[in-house]
């Protein structure tokens, strides 16, 4: 009996594992529909080093990237003993460190500057969302880190549902955003699987979104912005689609047709674009890589004017595309997962047109 | 005999229930709070200000959960270090030291209390260590001992796929619906104990389990006499009383309901004649004991005792934080009260402006109108002028 159950579990690991790599061969999504038709946009890096650090001080997977009104560039890395956010001159001059030692930093994902020049800070690791004033000091928080004694909570597996989401706590989010009134959105996250609205004093408002396939379900909600009109742009990544949903969380539409938007981004001014990244993936599959890595520029409506880029690991390459800035319309800050880099990419949108 | 008993309970239940209706006209206290309060330098960040006290020339303690807790492993073990420091500024907010850095004892903070000396006293419910500085900053005495090692619990991972080519959902925790609260933190085994990712810790016992050792406890008290009354704790549920050398007199409680017992006895403080009130907060009641730990009293109408405090001076007064839960925005007020559990006011609410409280944990009141909050969920101190 005993040996019985040894030959069915060692099967059973055969099929698995034999299955897994034919996952592995399969796994490999169409190019994005908008590929084969949306014409090349020129572009120019500043270069792989862009970024010039002090001797002893190194960036680690670059997560989040974000400029404010002085061109200053915040960069939100996984890196040290646990995750670190540095400041760096409009010229790519390090200028400092906030937040060293933070309790609310353990796994950085994503940084954004609202519009009075606070640097916003989300942590997936503590299940934070951190506020700082522009001279680098804690405003706001939302979410708490688990307690110390806790110890580790299973991640629930991507075809399990989650459980249900509560108002003040966080499952691993992604994004922040704000609307014109000061009204927060996070895209939270991987557990979670939701958009949620806060006032600008972290009251809650409402939440949209369970895991799954549906519309205004979420497969990782995993970067998020606002128009605007105060529309809500949500990358819900694994399901391949980027869903907008009005101020008050109605889903408005759907735009499938420029692959795994890993990260977005709507330009400020009149007339608004929305970039979207298909990044490459990064556990460095480089089938996947090979139709991936390109970035679109759309109109809000959807409607794709452009791409630039793709998948590699020189400069004017992208290394898995985690976050992007566009306060200037053509000229993007990427920040790289793989690559442990920040490129500011130069468009060069007239010389397509031509 | 028992059924006498309960009889007695619910009559006793009539009579506080009494005063829940009076609650409704509770007058409200006027107050101020001053903006940026306490001024760091610029490497330095606050973390959960769990704790907050001032001594005698109002200089400012804060007793924080900062930075990331440490696990080392060695041989079949793992170790716990830092996550807990210990600031001090001066009564103007100004920032003048770190004391403790890299202290032992220092895991997870609980709270800070000064005693009449000028001493500091911390309680750090991670090490299971209650640890009292002179007013210079050298350790001077230790209650309690550390555990050797500690269990890394961790719940069994969710039968999970490989990880799929968008990355993402490899590793980590979500957040899910929990509350500083009892029952969430290692247990059992401790010293020489093996590391073990495993089911998580035992359940605590809640057993009052007397003795020198504690198991999550949370704040401390002195008598007159320099006697030293320990809340112990999140998992052990009981009162400890040491004389002023820290030898061991006796202690009194254990899980439950009933009078004398405690859920999460989280804060203690004691009036000039040296009876002891213990904040009770799940059991959503104040319990107050003469000096030997006999049952006086009890208030059960100021919502959950997060965090209490009482005046000292001739006539002395109990303020009593009904703090917000750390995963909602209700309640918040703190009551001001005669030591008798008469409601003179209260003040305040749950939010994250100035003025409002997330999730207060600990209260100064050395001045009866200046009242200091620790807050747990804003990460800040908040010094507060009433006008009552």
């Amino acid at each position: 009996m005993k040996r019985f159950s040894i030959v069915v579990a060692f099967s059973a690991m055969v099929l698995f594992t034999s299955s897994l790599f034919a996952q592995e061969r399969n796994n490999v999504p169409p190019p994005a529909t908008a590929f084969a038709t949306a014409p090349e946009i020129p572009y120019d890096s500043a270069g792989a080093n862009y970024l010039k650090f002090p001797a002893g001080l190194y960036l680690g997977e670059a997560m989040g990237v974000a400029r404010n009104s002085k061109g200053q560039i915040l960069v939100y890395t996984r890196s040290g003993e646990a995750t670190r956010l540095f400041q760096f001159d409009s010229e790519g001059n390090y200028q400092r460190e906030i937040g060293q030692g933070l309790y609310g930093f353990a796994m950085a994902h994503g940084v954004r500057i609202d519009s009075q020049d606070n640097i916003w800070a989300v942590d997936e690791g503590t299940d934070m969302v951190i506020k700082f004033n522009p001279e680098g000091r804690v405003m706001m928080l939302l979410g708490r880190r688990p307690e110390y004694g806790e110890g580790l909570i299973a991640t629930p597996a991507n075809n399990a549902v989650p459980p249900p989401a509560v108002p003040y706590r966080f499952g691993r989010p992604t994004d922040i955003a704000w609307d014109a009134q000061g009204n927060i959105f996070i895209s939270d996250g991987y557990t979670n699987s939701r958009v949620v609205k806060y006032d600008k004093w972290g009251k809650f408002i409402k939440s949209v979104g369970t895991r799954g396939t549906e519309p205004s379900q979420f497969n990782t909600p995993h970067s998020i912005q606002t128009d605007a009109n105060g529309n809500v742009y949500v990358a819900d990544r694994g399901n391949r689609r980027i869903q907008v949903l009005s101020n008050d969380l109605t889903l408005r539409a759907i735009y499938d047709h420029v692959g795994s938007p890993w990260a977005v981004c709507i330009t400020p001014g009149p007339h608004q674009y929305l970039y979207s990244s298909n990044s490459n993936p990064d556990n460095n599959n480089s089938n996947v890589a090979a139709v991936t890595g390109e970035i679109y520029k759309m109109e809000l409506d959807g409607t794709v004017l452009g791409k630039f880029g793709k998948a590699g690991k020189l400069a004017k390459e992208f290394t898995t595309v985690h976050a992007m800035d566009c306060r200037n319309p053509n000229e993007i800050m990427t920040a790289e997962i793989t690559g442990w880099r920040v490129q500011k990419i130069t468009l060069h949108p007239q010389a397509a047109a031509k | 005999m028992r059924r006498t008993f309960q009889i007695l309970l619910a009559a006793a239940g009539m009579f506080f229930a009494a005063p829940l209706f009076a609650q409704l006209t509770v007058p409200e206290i006027t107050y101020d709070s001053a903006p940026n309060l306490l001024k760091l330098p610029d490497n330095i960040y606050m973390g959960e200000a769990v704790g907050v006290a001032t001594n005698s020339k109002g200089h400012i303690y804060v007793f924080t959960r900062t930075g990331s807790t440490n696990v080392t492993t060695g041989t079949n073990r793992a170790f716990v270090r830092s996550s807990s420091r210990l600031f001090e500024f001066d009564q103007t907010g100004k920032f003048v030291r770190e004391m403790g850095q890299g202290l032992y004892g220092f895991i997870f903070a609980h709270a800070v209390r000064v005693d009449p000396q000028d001493n500091i006293w911390v309680i750090d419910e991670g090490s299971d260590m209650v640890i009292k500085f002179d007013p210079e900053g050298h350790v001077i005495m230790t209650m309690g001992r550390k555990p050797e090692a500690i269990r890394v619990p961790a719940a069994m991972p969710m039968a999970a796929p490989m990880p799929m080519m968008q990355g993402g959902n490899a590793a980590g925790g979500p957040g899910g619906p929990m509350r500083e609260g009892p029952g969430m933190m290692m247990g059992g085994q401790r010293e020489g104990g093996a590391m073990a990712m495993g089911p998580a810790r035992e359940a605590p016992t809640g057993a009052g389990a007397p003795g020198d050792n504690f198991d999550r406890p949370t704040d401390v008290a002195w008598d007159a006499a320099g006697n030293i009354f320990v809340a112990d704790g999140y998992n052990n549920s009981r009162v400890a009383k040491f004389d002023k050398d820290g030898k061991y007199i006796k202690s009194w409680g254990s899980r439950g309901t009933q009078p004398s017992q405690f859920h999460t006895v989280h804060s203690i403080a004691t009036d000039a004649k040296g009876n002891v009130y213990v904040g009770d907060r799940e059991n959503r009641r104040i319990q107050v004991f003469d000096n030997d730990g006999n049952f006086k009293s009890m208030y059960i109408n100021v919502g959950a005792p997060w965090a209490i405090c009482i005046t000292p001076g001739q006539h002395q007064y109990l303020y009593s934080s009904n703090s917000n839960g750390t995963a909602d925005m209700d309640n918040g007020e703190i009551y001001k009260m005669e030591l008798d559990g008469k409601i003179l006011g209260k003040f305040g609410s749950a939010g994250k402006q100035l003025k409002e409280f997330g999730s207060v944990h600990e209260m100064d009141c050395r001045n009866p109108n200046e009242v200091y909050v620790g807050e747990l969920t804003n990460w800040r101190v908040q010094k507060l002028t009433l006008h009552p």
